[in-house]
């Protein structure tokens, strides 16, 4: 059961994944704007990038 | 600028450290300390992925795109995040079935097709060798771009003998034949290779990463100055968005390179080698999966940097493919240029390493062993492991050699700097079959064969022949205007399709032909048993264990037979080995008592395909035993006895635990049974020391006064009488458990008893200064089937306790009797000190008295155990109310009707019909 679960979560990762980074979601970023001095377009990819691996590490790491 | 002895020196310093690494993780192998096992080592050589396309590629194309070097990382990262699913899928399956590459694997699936195996291989070698020989390129111009002065024409070609590039390609064979095919194992593990590999993804991360820190904090203050002075400039500024006015965010072609980087992570031979054939655990991949997108996070990280600099720092006409090495150059830092070339030399070097073993294995396996097996003087050759050696090894420097001669042909041609993502498109034609095959049992092998076959023809018509003709070697007239002129076979608008990216057009229609044909030819016919008995393996693979796999053989073979067949691929030795390890798994004595059933020949058959190919094993096991081929109804059967045994043993499973909680529920009774012995004793010895040696001061003084002779005697008659009480109730209570009690049951009624009870204790209650209150219903009760005595057991039990507990002078106890429709309820209350909330089960526990020992009044401790099972065999239940105020409040409640005689187990057992 909880092997399912695991399963779900990581399907329900992937779609999120590919909705953030593809159009049109990921155009909302790209914008004239700067952020603590960085664009404000690369820096939101590669933090949806981050954002993405840390959720992963997450739920491979829990000892279930 | 550096001298040209200075970089020879460092690249052939760096070569022979690899080489020492990966003798050192041979070893360690060896010794049986292996530093491969592990979670971030297997992450580190998946990083292989990373080869100098992107090592010196991204920061060109990232100059001339901004973020689009992106989804050729975020793909992969995609992939990741499936990789517990489908990666770990494809680890099972290898490992069930030994196979050692993606043509294996694609044939396997199909019935062990040899034409499938060589398709993919075939695929595999087109797509892969200009690949190489993009290695070699990135080698070479960074190599001059080192060692020549700046601006300085690129030199003519020297002669192939002085060619630093043929050394480079020969000593990579060397190092790939040395570490990975020094011996012939049926996992084809090769340990030393990726301890090599692993050690290059960190020093080409560590090189890329300095490069990227210089560049920001060394030549700008911090990336807020270096993003500061880049937004400045229009045309840099441009860069950093993902649309420009005059170029829309082409989406499409964005979810295109993201959806074939992500393919291609799992399809490039050389990433199925590390994370499939190399992996040592499939727990390993737990941690993997995050760690190396995390990789490809972090030597991404100063992509935009480095080419933002560069930009700014050399201007617009510089080669931006090398910015890594040349703008450490023009500011003076040669050592960092050097650093930075030694990792891209790793880069390059690791991806050429391990695509030569991953495809030699395929051409050997796949391409020329069928052949070569054909031949009748080696068929007959008694010994073959030489030859096997032999082939592979000249694989591997036939690979090389054809990467290094496309190199030199190509040069800096048009169609050696788009070639990465062609490749990408190649290995992306095994998705439908591969991937499909792994989740859908109709798949045939037809259906393969043609969807590879014709994804792979649209991907070389539309993408790989207009690249080649771009760069010059042909008329490129008819990408332009279609082969004789036909404007609807043009090439890059196939059919008249356009709005397209050339890659996002050849992809659509490759794939598209690539998955209808694999679909559509697949559903043409039903599956033959070959093709379902290898489907039902590789669908299910995850729902069953290694020993379970059902195993559709029938026929009749020799074990000697085996063996020498064994013994030609594999060594006599290693055979011999194989055979007693099979032996001993099985329980038979010896070779010679091996059963030779279905699963020694599938046994044989899944060794041999790791040295030879299942494709090429498939053949030969056919060879030497006679078989009987399958129908469908035998592959069902089979498979239908394969679940049955799986069946079993989960019964016996839940048969031994069950059989396990029986035991232990035994040996923790027994245990009670224990204590409930060491009780009695105990309380049977208190009275009987106190009677003995009362008894025995007597004795010894016959001078005794009559007033104390006579209180001596009050006590021996009160502690008889304990005794005697204690062992009535101790026999009763063993009765009532055991189900030997007689029960006399007639018509009760219930006022008349309670008023009797009351009457009986009045007595006591009124020593004790206490006044006892009987409340019962005005209409009187109809009768209650019970045992009378019992009951009135029950009662004068409850009662003297709470004559016991209530305080002397003021106490106070209450008899009630409720009715309703179900039953009846009778309640003691006193205004004693009650009951902790944590005895209130506790007090019904033989033995178990409550209060503290101190201020306990005397009783045996079974009496309200005994009522209690008393009031249970009437269908009721004995309790302590927990919400009665001061006090405690014992109540029970018996059922008009009784239920059926087996109400309460042991009680009711040997009850009277």
């Amino acid at each position: 059961m909880r092997t399912r679960l695991l399963q779900q979560r990581l399907l329900g990762l992937f779609a999120l994944a590919l909705l953030l980074l593809n159009f049109p979601l990921l155009a909302l970023w790209d914008r004239d704007v700067l952020v603590l001095g960085l664009p404000l377009f690369p820096a939101a990819l590669f933090l949806l990038w981050a954002l993405l691996i840390a959720l992963l590490a997450w739920l491979m790491e829990r000892t279930d | 600028m550096l001298t040209p002895a200075l970089v020879l020196g460092a690249s052939s310093a760096y070569l022979l450290l690899l080489f020492a690494v990966a003798w050192w993780g041979d070893r360690r192998a060896q010794q049986g300390r292996s530093v491969v096992d592990n979670a971030w080592v297997y992450a580190l050589s998946m990083a292989v992925y990373c080869t100098a396309w992107t090592y010196f590629g991204s920061v060109g194309r990232a100059a001339s795109g901004g973020v689009w070097f992106l989804p050729i990382y975020l793909g992969p990262t995609l992939a990741m995040l499936l990789a517990w699913l489908v990666l770990r899928r494809m680890i099972r399956t290898a490992r069930t079935h030994r196979i050692t590459s993606i043509a294996d694997f694609v044939a396997s699936r199909y019935g062990k097709s040899p034409l499938l195996a060589g398709l993919v291989t075939l695929i595999s070698v087109v797509g892969i060798v200009p690949y190489i020989a993009l290695q070699l390129k990135a080698i070479a111009s960074g190599y001059a771009v080192l060692t020549m002065p700046a601006g300085a024409p690129a030199a003519g070609a020297s002669p192939w003998w002085r060619d630093g590039m043929l050394a480079v390609a020969l000593a990579l064979a060397c190092f790939t034949m040395v570490f990975g095919t020094r011996r012939l194992d049926s996992t084809e593990r090769h340990e030393g290779m990726v301890a090599a590999i692993a050690f290059e993804s960190v020093v080409k991360l560590a090189a890329f990463v300095a490069v990227g820190v210089f560049v920001t904090w060394g030549l700008f203050d911090g990336p807020g100055a270096l993003f500061a002075r880049a937004l400045a400039q229009p045309d840099l500024q441009a860069l950093l968005a993902l649309s420009q006015p005059e170029r829309p965010f082409a989406y499409g072609q964005w979810f295109a390179l993201t959806m074939l980087s992500m393919l291609s992570v799992l399809l490039l031979p050389r990433q199925f080698q590390v994370m499939v054939v190399e992996n040592m655990r499939e727990q390993h991949l737990r941690r993997a999966a995050w760690l190396f997108p995390a990789y490809l996070l972090a030597i991404n990280l100063f992509v935009l940097p480095i080419a933002l600099g560069g930009l700014m720092v050399l201007g617009r006409g510089a080669d931006a493919d090398t910015f890594v090495l040349s703008l450490p150059l023009a500011v003076g830092q040669p050592g960092l240029a050097l650093a930075a070339f030694v990792g891209g030399l790793s880069a390059a070097t690791g991806m050429v390493i391990v695509e030569a073993i991953a495809v030699s294995t395929m051409v050997s396996n796949d391409l020329v062993m069928p052949l070569l097996l054909r031949l009748p003087g080696l068929a007959r050759r008694a010994d073959l492991t030489g030859v096997l050696l032999a082939i592979r090894r000249a694989a591997i420097v036939l690979v090389l050699l054809l990467g290094y001669l496309y190199f030199h042909l190509a040069g800096e041609a048009y169609a050696l700097v788009s070639i990465g993502l062609i490749s990408f498109a190649a290995v992306a034609q095994f998705a439908p079959a591969l991937l499909g095959g792994m989740y859908w049992k109709g798949g045939t092998r037809e259906g393969a064969l043609a969807g590879l076959l014709a994804g792979f023809a649209l991907w070389a018509y539309t993408l790989m022949l207009p690249s080649i003709a771009k760069s010059g070697w042909w008329d490129s007239s008819f990408i332009e205007h279609g082969p004789w002129g036909v404007a609807l076979l043009r090439p890059e608008q196939l059919l008249g399709l356009t709005g397209l990216d050339n890659l996002t057009h050849s992809l659509f229609w490759s794939l598209l032909a690539n998955a209808g044909l694999f679909v559509g030819l697949s559903l043409l016919r039903t599956p033959s048993p070959r093709e379902t008995s290898q489907a039902l393996l590789f669908v299910d693979v995850l729902d069953r264990t290694q020993a379970a796999q059902p195993v559709f053989w029938r026929g009749r073979a020799q074990v000697a037979d085996l063996q020498a067949l064994a013994a030609r691929f594999l060594g006599a030795a290693q055979a011999q080995r194989l055979f007693e390890d099979y032996a001993r798994r099985s329980g038979a004595a010896g070779i010679g008592h091996i059963e030779p059933d279905a699963r020694l020949v599938h046994f044989v058959e899944t060794e041999l395909a790791g040295a030879i190919g299942s494709a090429s094993a498939r053949v030969m096991v056919a060879s030497v035993v006679e078989e009987e081929a399958l129908d469908m109804d035998d592959v069902l059967r089979i498979l239908d006895e394969a679940s049955q045994l799986r069946a079993y043993s989960h019964a016996l499973e839940q048969a031994s635990a069950e059989l396990r909680a029986a035991n232990e529920r035994l040996e923790s009774l027994d245990r009670l049974k224990d204590d409930f012995m060491s009780s009695v004793t105990h309380e049977l010895r208190t009275p009987l020391t106190s009677i003995r040696a009362l008894a025995e001061l007597m004795l010894a003084e016959p001078q005794m006064p009559q007033a104390q002779r006579q209180q001596f005697l009050g006590i021996v008659v009160a502690e008889s009488e304990r005794l005697s009480r204690l062992v009535n109730q101790v026999l009763d209570m063993a009765k009532i458990e055991s189900g030997q009690a007689q029960w006399h049951d007639a018509d009760v009624d219930l006022s008349a008893l309670l008023r009797q009870a009351a009457q009986t204790v009045g007595e006591l209650v009124h020593e004790r200064g206490a006044e006892l209150v009987l409340e019962l219903p005005e209409t009187p009760p109809p009768p209650l089937r019970a045992d009378r005595d019992r009951l009135m057991q029950v009662l004068l039990n409850l009662l003297s306790n709470a004559a016991k507990f209530v305080p002397a002078g003021r106490g106070r106890i209450v008899l009630r009797l409720r009715t309703d429709a179900h039953g009846a309820t009778v309640e003691v209350q006193d205004n004693g000190p009650g009951v902790p909330e944590h005895q209130r089960e506790l007090v019904f526990e033989k033995f178990r008295q409550g209060g503290d020992a101190a201020r306990r009044p005397q009783g045996t401790g079974l009496g309200l155990p005994i009522s209690r099972q008393i009031v249970q065999h009437f269908g009721g239940r004995l309790e302590l109310r927990p919400d009665c105020g001061q006090g405690a409040c014992f109540a029970f409640t018996l059922p008009w009707t009784p239920p059926s005689e087996q109400t309460a187990p042991g009680a009711a057992a040997g009850d009277k019909p």
